[in-house]
């Protein structure tokens, strides 16, 4: 769309297009959608005359199928949820969470965080700008734990494999873990572990706050972060689906019938501790512990693994050491790493 | 023209930065690029979500990385 167009119609008439553009993209996509579910079938099937019964067809299809569409429902999903992020950027987040009550901020930082996307080096401007400006450091935990755990790529590929249950599960776990681990360090005196310099970080107002983005602007907005994501995690999709697709029948499954099956009383414990060291997205994480569950580990194992996959890791202890001193450091990772075990036991005895 | 890059130096503030010199280039502008990579002077900028991108002092992009075409036109908004 030109400049001089939408002088000329104004901005009301550019809105109008933009969302019978919208509506146009929202009918592709559901064609799509539609389409996929049995443009397979017709095309392995008739058109190549292929067996579906057979196993290894069988996994061909399943790997097309789920491939196209975790794909889409990304796509939707984080386009969507870009479009409400425009209003709700980590600088707004935190001057709404300035000076309000303990338990609302809490759990306000834990849902906002989970909404709010940014990658892992943005923690520490993220912690800086949120100490400085006199947010509580257990609310700014409660931020920085939901934020990595609970995510739209999580939801999506949760909801894929294990179904809605397990999902909602997780996503309620994971922001009652970013709750707890918040409220825990409220009730501590942690200040003096935080390096210095955070609290003397000059901390500059948002010059862009008086700003309304237009829808256009919003679009805008939402269609860069669903290239960015997707250009992150795409490889990590198909590989998955592939692990998805194929490894079923190789997993070792005396291995972990051994060290973390269900007559493993510290199969969780195992679990969370094997997920640590392991850095990787939820993206990556999930078809791995896919191949886990089928395999018999019990779901709230399952979920231990991948929340201490996502939550805590190397590269994140490396980065926190720059504003954190040892003793926090240390408070932080336990405090996590025991609530992913509590939620790992509770689920187990749950399900 | 002064510009500035906000990051810690992660993938992100790498494509940043590369974005940005190659719109200086297609200008034809004489500009200082530098980088900001310590946290305190980032937070500083009410910058949380890297990278940033500062014009002449204004913070003008953070939290994603434009293309080469946005930054030019960024660019060329401040030059008249």
């Amino acid at each position: 769309m030109s400049a001089p167009m939408r002088v000329s119609s104004g901005p009301r008439g550019a809105t109008v297009r933009m969302v019978t553009v919208l509506a146009g993209l929202a009918l592709l996509w559901a064609g799509l959608f539609a389409l996929n579910e049995v443009a397979w079938d017709v095309l392995l099937g008739d058109w190549l005359g292929l067996d579906l019964s057979e196993r290894i067809v069988d996994a061909v299809h399943f790997f097309f199928y789920d491939t196209v569409k975790i794909l889409l429902l990304l796509v939707g999903m984080i386009f969507v949820i870009g479009l409400l992020r425009t209003t709700l950027r980590p600088e707004r987040v935190r001057t709404f969470l300035e000076g309000k009550p303990l338990f609302l901020s809490l759990a306000m930082a834990a849902v906002l965080g989970a909404l709010t996307p940014f990658c892992s080096c943005s923690s520490i401007p993220i912690f800086i700008g949120f100490v400085a400006a006199g947010v509580p450091l257990g609310v700014t935990f409660a931020f920085l734990i939901a934020s990595p755990l609970v995510n739209e790529v999580a939801v999506v590929m949760l909801a894929d494999m294990f179904g809605w249950e397990v999902t909602g599960t997780y996503v309620a776990a994971g922001l009652g873990l970013a709750i707890g681990a918040g409220w825990v360090f409220s009730r501590m005196s942690l200040e003096r572990w935080v390096e210095d310099f955070v609290f003397a970080a000059p901390v500059a107002a948002l010059g862009a706050d008086g700003h309304r983005p237009t829808l256009g602007e919003r679009v805008e907005a939402a269609r860069e972060e669903t290239r960015e994501i997707l250009g992150r995690v795409w490889a990590w999709v198909i590989l998955g689906v592939a692990v998805g697709a194929g490894v079923h029948g190789w997993v070792p499954t005396e291995f972990f019938a051994t060290y973390a099956g269900p007559d493993n009383p510290l199969a969780v414990v195992v679990a969370t501790l094997v997920g640590i060291p392991l850095y990787s997205n939820a993206a990556g994480v999930i078809p791995i512990a896919e191949a886990l569950w089928a395999k018999g580990m019990a779901t709230g194992t399952v979920m231990a693994f991948m929340m201490g996959t996502v939550a805590l890791s190397i590269p994140e202890f490396i980065l926190l050491k720059r504003v954190l001193k040892g003793p926090l450091l240390g408070l932080f990772f336990g405090t996590v790493a025991i609530g992913i075990m509590i939620i790992g036991f509770f689920v187990n005895a749950v399900f | 023209m002064n510009i500035k890059i906000l990051g810690p130096g992660c993938r992100n503030c790498i494509t940043l930065e590369k974005v940005t010199r190659e719109a200086v280039a297609e200008l034809g502008l004489a500009a200082d690029i530098e980088k900001v990579t310590d946290y305190a002077a980032i937070a500083g900028y009410g910058v949380m979500t890297t990278p940033g991108l500062v014009i002449d002092d204004e913070v003008v992009i953070a939290g994603r990385v434009p293309t080469a075409a946005h930054v030019r036109e960024l660019i060329s908004a401040r030059l008249a």
